[in-house]
């Protein structure tokens, strides 16, 4: 039930956000989230609320902690 | 950023560390996970053949629908055949209460039960119904508890005084204590699950090395997270070295998420709670707070929990404690299948019996 799915912020409207992934798109209200996200932001979506903007830098960092700990290179 | 997200799929990296796992496991290591969004992701994506068989899986209380309470599910069942409107999110459908009475039943008999995306959905079924009284089932842990705070929040400023929460709302880390407490519980790791802890954060759970030398990794939902976690579970048990790490950096913050905390904080009041299969947990639930009393659906509506016998037969609750596996239970794919479900753990597609049914045949 904690499913939470990663969608694009298309447009910004006082506490509501449209979003989009996948050509599916939905709106999302922005009370909860910590950082005010921007156009273009990932945000992670559950049951009608953005939870939090996802962060690129840490995903590519933990990517590359995978590399340096196998030795092997990402195409 | 979809590129970056189907990296956590790529075979080759998966391969990679599998391989590693392989090489670095010492004898049986037998994780835990606690969210049914990681039970049915490692049935998914196959993770679970391709796992050494020393490796072994066990699905914890981490399904919403499966640790709502006998008790919850008969007080749900008898307001909805009152003059309300009852709203929920789909999951509870087909919970089966006393006599195996569940809310879709109750629908045919007439009962108006509405379906709802989310707990605002919920408050606008209100709106657009002032002349009823609307009471949302507030089931879900610290995931989905935020959203119905805010949403409760949005109702008493906005003045709307005919919308209701029955709060079933559970907390994760005194479950997990509960399970480390039991003696007959044989736990080598916890996979700590993703987006309870975008709210919550690292700390709730420090306990769990600190106090019983646990091994636990918060961890995202592709195969690739889940593989990584296991492996850096048992690095940590061969060193001797328990720690509770965060690796779903890319949404969780080590301090979660504070302004929905602080929503939560706002509307709820931590309680007692009683968990199918576990009974009473101190202070492991939910209930509104006195600035929330005239949205609290207990006690506006007057609805007290009363003891109900547990399901004949159902092993639910051994399940729901990794005792015993689904197909352990002599009920199993015989009296209960999914199409006819006798428990909740065949009910809900995150159940582990469900899982176990669906991906095991």
């Amino acid at each position: 039930m904690c499913l939470a799915v990663p969608m694009e912020i298309k447009s910004i409207k006082d506490n509501i956000a449209e979003v989009e992934v996948g050509g599916v798109r939905n709106q999302v209200r922005l009370d909860i989230i910590d950082e005010q996200p921007e156009v273009g932001d990932f945000v992670i979506v559950h049951a009608g609320f953005a939870l939090r903007r996802l962060d690129r830098e840490e995903g590519l960092e933990t990517l590359k902690l995978f590399e340096e700990s196998l030795n092997v290179e990402l195409t | 950023m979809l590129n970056l997200l189907n990296k956590f799929k790529d075979p080759e990296l998966c391969r990679n560390i599998l391989r590693q796992i392989e090489a670095e496991v010492n004898g049986q290591f037998k994780f835990m996970e606690v969210c049914g969004t990681h039970t049915v992701a490692i049935f998914q994506s196959g993770l679970r053949s391709l796992l050494p068989e020393n490796i072994i899986h066990l699905s914890g209380p981490g399904c919403p629908v499966c640790v709502t309470h006998e008790s919850e599910v008969a007080a749900y069942l008898e307001l909805a055949e009152k003059d309300v409107i009852i709203t929920t999110f789909g999951d509870l459908m087909r919970v089966p209460g006393p006599d195996r009475k569940n809310l879709k039943n109750a629908q045919a008999e007439g009962a108006r039960v509405k379906v709802v995306y989310s707990a605002f959905d919920a408050l606008k079924v209100a709106m657009e119904n002032p002349q009823d009284k609307v009471v949302f089932l507030g089931i879900g842990f610290e995931t989905t508890a935020p959203t119905v705070a805010a949403t409760l929040k949005i109702a008493k400023e906005q003045k709307i005084n005919n919308f209701y929460v029955l709060s079933f709302h559970k907390l994760v880390p005194p479950a997990l204590k509960v399970l480390l407490e039991d003696q007959d519980t044989e736990i080598d790791g916890f996979l700590l699950p993703g987006h309870v802890s975008t709210i919550i954060g690292l700390k709730p759970y420090l306990f769990l090395a600190s106090e019983y030398q646990m091994p636990a990794v918060i961890s995202g939902f592709e195969p690739l997270d889940i593989l990584q976690a296991i492996l850096l579970m048992i690095r940590q048990k061969n060193s001797g070295q328990p720690e509770v790490v965060n690796n779903y950096k890319r949404a969780v913050a080590d301090n979660g998420n504070p302004r929905a905390r602080q929503v939560m904080d706002e509307v709820f009041e931590i309680t007692d709670a009683s968990w199918r299969g576990i009974g009473t947990i101190p202070q492991s639930g939910l209930g509104l707070n006195e600035d929330y009393e005239q949205l609290d659906g207990f006690k506006a509506l007057d609805i007290t929990l009363r003891d109900v016998p547990p399901i004949p037969g159902c092993r639910c609750g051994d399940v729901l404690k990794g005792k015993i596996r689904p197909d352990e239970c002599p009920l199993f794919k015989k009296a209960c299948t999914p199409a006819s479900p006798v428990g909740p753990c065949m009910v809900s597609t995150e159940g582990s019996c469900a899982a176990y049914f669906k991906y095991m045949v």
